[in-house]
């Protein structure tokens, strides 16, 4: 695992290799964006089930590295440039309690944004954008959108008090990074409200979509892939 | 001042993170919160933990949530392996099977482990369904696990991590319930499932999740 270009295998669409890709574009990394035809079920092949057991996206190579689940590739993105690149304080791994924090809102991010926000993105603007629409089950989308304002307000509460979700002064972390891709299907949506009705988070938002690396990601999450 | 962790040692997200403390030998309290009174959202708790759950961590000022958060906090802070932060590749496999256990193991179990245990204490009945629908996921998961242990020692490679380790829980569950059985058809989990609950730590925590008061 020496130097070279890492490759991610998947499309810029999927909320989770939209994660990996910010990372790598925070980090000033090298990269490939390798396709993977979902459509035609590419990802149950063999060759991409030795990438990822599990048959998702993303997947990802480092040398001889293989890694698939996007938070464990960003992190792995996130240390291995932290020397070179503007990987190093988005962990924050050389302070225990510092770093605590941002591990703290990533578990958050998955097991409480994440759950809370991916039925209304998956019925509002994936499988639409995907072509594979039919009508929208609107009970499943109400259901999400509640959960999601009850866990928008610890959210406000949090970012009442500090900038950044893990806190302290050093400013955005990958524990922001990580809901870039589903927040940004969020705005697009009439659910963009949950958001702006929270002043708090609405800031905060506006501050993570404003990164070159988030503006740079968000031009590759459209349907289909712009041409390289 | 010892560690203090909130909740009953019986749920499978404190007991993740007794065993981290176990394992690095530290000085710890268990602070019981009474989830059947819905002491879990008091506004106390609530100041711990603002998403009404267990567990909750305290070490000195330091207030943490998620039981994978604090793990990790108290095997750095012990000065433990089971991270393996100082080697890129190890460490990234330890994270990339960490996801998985949290993503594809414990996620299938948790439905099970409320349908067949909790639903039952509280006069209700079990969701059959749920739980076969649970059962179909853990398989396809057990499928992936027991080509990944064919392979290798243990999940991030051949060294122990906490990726191992954090199984423990709904595993216990697992070997303990009813549809144990499930892990016959695949021998390597089964071997290494064994193993993991055979560490002493692991075996002081199984008596704490025993006591009533837990």
């Amino acid at each position: 695992m020496a130097g070279g270009i890492v490759k991610v295998y998947g499309s810029a669409v999927s909320p989770y290799v939209a994660t990996v890709l910010v990372c790598l574009e925070e980090a000033g990394a090298a990269y490939e964006l390798i396709p993977v035809d979902m459509a035609a079920r590419e990802n149950k092949a063999p060759h991409h089930l030795a990438r990822n057991p599990f048959g998702k996206i993303p997947a990802f190579q480092d040398g001889e590295l293989m890694l698939f689940e996007s938070r464990a590739i960003s992190r792995h993105v996130l240390r291995k440039y932290k020397s070179g690149g503007g990987g190093g304080d988005l962990l924050r791994e050389g302070d225990p309690e510092a770093a605590a924090m941002v591990d703290v809102w990533l578990e958050v991010e998955a097991h409480q944004y994440e759950p809370a926000i991916v039925e209304i993105v998956r019925h509002c603007v994936i499988l639409p954008m995907i072509g594979a629409g039919g009508a929208r089950d609107q009970r499943v989308v109400d259901e999400s959108a509640g959960k999601l304002r009850a866990v928008l307000a610890a959210y406000e509460a949090r970012l009442r008090e500090h900038e950044y979700l893990a806190g302290g002064d050093a400013g955005v972390s990958l524990a922001d990074l990580a809901h870039f891709g589903f927040t940004h299907y969020l705005m697009a949506t009439e659910y963009a409200a949950l958001v702006e009705e929270r002043p708090a988070v609405s800031a905060w938002w506006r501050r993570i979509a404003a990164r070159p690396a988030a503006r740079k990601v968000a031009a590759l999450m459209s349907w289909p892939p712009p041409p390289n | 001042m010892a560690m203090k962790v909130y909740g009953p040692a019986m749920s499978t997200n404190v007991a993740r993170v007794l065993v981290c403390l176990e394992e690095v030998g530290a000085e710890y309290e268990v602070v019981p919160v009474d989830m059947t009174t819905g002491e879990h959202k008091s506004p106390a708790h609530d100041a711990r933990n603002p998403f009404g759950q267990v567990p909750a961590f305290q070490d000195g000022d330091l207030i943490l949530y998620e039981s994978r958060a604090i793990s990790k906090y108290i095997l750095r802070k012990g000065g433990s392996d089971l991270l393996r932060e100082s080697n890129l590749a190890e460490s990234a496999m330890v994270d990339v099977w960490l996801e998985v256990e949290s993503g594809h193991f414990s996620s299938t179990m948790s439905p099970i482990i409320f349908q067949c245990l909790v639903v039952p204490f509280l006069g209700g009945e079990t969701d059959t369904k749920i739980v076969q629908e649970n059962l179909e996921k853990l398989k396809t998961a057990l499928g992936v696990y027991e080509a990944r242990l064919s392979r290798f020692k243990y999940l991030a490679g051949d060294f122990v991590s906490l990726a191992d380790i954090s199984h423990f829980p709904a595993a216990y569950y697992l070997l303990g319930g009813s549809h144990a059985s499930v892990l016959d058809a695949y021998p390597h989990v089964k071997a290494w499932l064994a193993e993991v609950m055979d560490r002493p730590s692991v075996r002081k925590v199984v008596e704490l999740m025993k006591l009533p008061s837990a």
